[in-house]
């Protein structure tokens, strides 16, 4: 948190201009550099789905269960659809809903994370409450529970994910801003009399930026790999095309017993790569941010005495 | 003391908000699921069992705070209901009989996890940049980047369908007598292997990665230095100084990853078929059995809570500086 430190104006070191390092050590570390490639071709991808597979993806054009052959390049399904069309098409449900999810519920997580840091006292402990009530309610069987009781569609499936993943990002942001709400430059802010929205939204919030976006790439994460698993469980939509129903569809048609891989490897594979995309700049975000994690190339010894 | 009384109260409430969470979603979700599950299991009930789960799930035309007292006293006594796909089981004795193999499964795979994910996380942060260091963290965020579900369907078709070296469903052999005899156990073993393997191998990134990072801002600590300087052997400096400083967090991720080991066995038995409360949440879900799926997810939540009341105490036991204030 340097950075956040630095970027204070009432501190005169401000000139470092840390926000352009912060970006620069981002595009040169390599582990963000790759994450964002791998992240950019499914964006495309999800992108340009219609018009590389034009028409509805899910449409019958072959035999059933059909080996990847130049013709079809990842094969058929056992109802005879081509598994790279269904693939390509499944990412622009699953990238959209776990960015949707992500940006949702990282919003509500920095809503309630900085009121409790703001404000304090009962609302802090009222907000708490309901943070850590929800973090230790095991989130999948309530999304399973929820999920059942509402009515199946695209809307439930992003409601539910939100409902259930704002937790932990509140969490975080909120021990984050505490330590922020404790500086003396917020006081002064407080002091000079600025509304509780400007020092919030204008003062706290600019400082903590990089754990904010740490917090969005993992909600993102989580959004994507619990949609695929509700989907799954046959609890999405299961009309529409998307990695997860591509899967649950996978399993229903038995494409393990009968040996067809080709069928629940491909959509597996692309939420794994998206997952490890973001992992990977969710880490270089840490290393650029925390100099402790840092690749330091000193003997073991040598390098702890230089830490002090 | 007041520690633990504190953590109890609040234990209450979350177990509170989950039963009352229960009350509400049928009363108030919008459609009628509740007229969806009696079109379809109608000609099979007794008046009087309609009219129980009627009551159950809200279609009765008493006032609602006296419905939620009639709900928190049935919990309470532990009248859940009858289940409709395996009718006329009660919900209670459904869960009792599957409730066992999750344990296992779970259980298995979360000490398996931590205790192999921390001992990789310590030697990573003790030869910093040595091999376990720099090729185990990518590998093992990248395997943790699959959904359980996923590398469970995986493991199933590579080690169960081509190799045939696991069985790949149930958990034990159908025909065969639940006993404890080594013939049956060994049985239950070798079905456990795949489910609990890839739960193991999802989860243990996670393990690794924080106790290696909490490791390496023990390691610039003080005292270390200091024991460094004593001359003591550098295998009882990581154990003894470093690691046992380190281990507080896990510890209290412990507790938390139940939740998500919770989750990912769920998953991770619909794909096994293995007999626990996940395939049989699946089932009762996909039968519209919503008294049974109720019944499991008070009792996951109640299990979850339970576990991590059982956290924090031996966390009091662990860190005195708990116990002072």
């Amino acid at each position: 948190m340097t950075t956040a430190i630095l970027k204070q104006p009432t501190q005169p070191i401000a000139a470092r201009k840390p926000n352009r390092s912060f970006v620069h050590g981002l595009i040169t570390n390599k582990k963000a550099l790759v994450g964002m490639i791998v992240m950019l071709v499914f964006i495309a991808l999800a992108l340009l789905a219609p018009v590389l597979f034009p028409g509805d993806p899910s449409r019958i054009t072959a035999m059933a269960s059909l080996e990847p052959s130049p013709e079809h390049w990842l094969g058929t399904t056992a109802k005879g659809q081509d598994v790279l069309a269904l693939t390509v098409h499944g990412s622009r449900s699953s990238l959209f809903v776990g960015l949707t999810v992500g940006f949702a519920s990282t919003f509500i997580g920095i809503l309630v994370g900085l009121a409790s840091a703001y404000f304090g006292k009962f609302i802090d402990e009222a907000l708490s409450l309901v943070t850590n009530v929800f973090l230790l309610l095991p989130g999948l069987p309530l999304l399973v529970i929820l999920a059942a009781f509402l009515p199946p569609g695209l809307g439930t499936v992003i409601l539910v994910l939100v409902v259930t993943g704002w937790a932990g990002s509140a969490r975080v942001l909120r021990s984050q801003a505490l330590s922020i709400r404790s500086k003396d430059f917020v006081a002064a802010a407080v002091v000079s009399g600025e509304r509780a929205g400007r020092i919030m939204f204008r003062e706290i919030l600019p400082n903590m930026a990089s754990i904010v976006m740490g917090t969005l790439l993992a909600c993102v994460i989580y959004g994507i790999g619990a949609q695929a698993g509700l989907e799954f469980l046959g609890l999405g939509d299961v009309s529409t095309v998307s990695w997860g129903n591509n899967l649950f569809w996978a399993g229903n048609e038995g494409a393990l017993l009968t040996g067809s891989w080709w069928v629940f490897v491909p959509s597996g594979v692309c939420i794994a790569l998206v997952a490890f995309a973001l992992a990977l700049i969710n880490y270089a975000v840490d290393e650029v941010t925390n100099p402790r994690l840092r690749k330091i190339k000193t003997p073991k010894t040598i390098e702890r005495s230089a830490a002090k | 003391m007041r520690f633990i009384l504190r953590r109890l109260g609040f234990y209450l409430i979350a177990f509170w908000a989950s039963i009352t969470l229960n009350f509400l979603l049928p009363r108030f979700m919008p459609g009628d699921p509740v007229s969806r599950m009696f079109a379809r299991s109608q000609d099979r009930m007794q008046p009087e069992q309609i009219e129980a789960l009627r009551k159950l799930l809200g279609v009765d035309d008493r006032p609602l705070w006296e419905q939620y007292i009639g709900y928190l006293h049935n919990i309470f006594t532990g009248q859940m209901g009858v289940s409709i796909s395996r009718f006329p089981t009660p919900v209670t004795e459904v869960i009792a009989s599957q409730i066992g193999w999750t344990l296992l499964l779970g259980g298995t795979a979360l000490v398996i996890a931590a205790v192999a994910g921390n001992l990789l996380g310590i030697l990573a942060a003790w030869r910093r940049g040595g091999a376990i260091d720099s090729a185990l963290p990518p590998l093992l965020v990248f395997i943790g980047s699959f959904p359980y579900f996923w590398l469970a369907m995986g493991a199933l078709y590579l080690f169960g369908v081509v190799l045939g070296w696991f069985p790949i469903r149930h958990a034990f052999t159908a025909g065969l007598e639940p006993a404890f005899t080594w013939e049956f156990i060994g049985d239950v073993g070798a079905h456990l292997v795949l489910p609990a393997l890839t739960i193991v191998l999802v989860s243990i990134g996670g393990w690794m990665l924080s106790m290696r990072n909490t490791m390496i801002a023990t390691n610039s600590e003080d005292y270390i230095t200091m024991a460094e300087a004593k001359g003591l052997r550098p295998g009882r400096i990581m154990l003894r100084y470093a690691a046992r400083n380190a281990m507080l967090p896990s510890v209290t991720s412990f507790g938390m990853g139940l939740g998500f080991v919770v989750g990912g066995a769920l998953l991770t038995e619909v794909v096994f078929a293995y007999p626990g409360v996940g395939y049989q949440l699946l089932n009762a879900v996909q039968g519209l059995d919503y008294p049974l799926m109720q019944g499991l997810f008070l009792t996951i939540t109640a299990a979850v809570l339970l576990a991590n009341f059982l956290v924090d105490i031996l966390y009091v036991r662990l860190d005195p500086r708990v116990r002072s204030n």
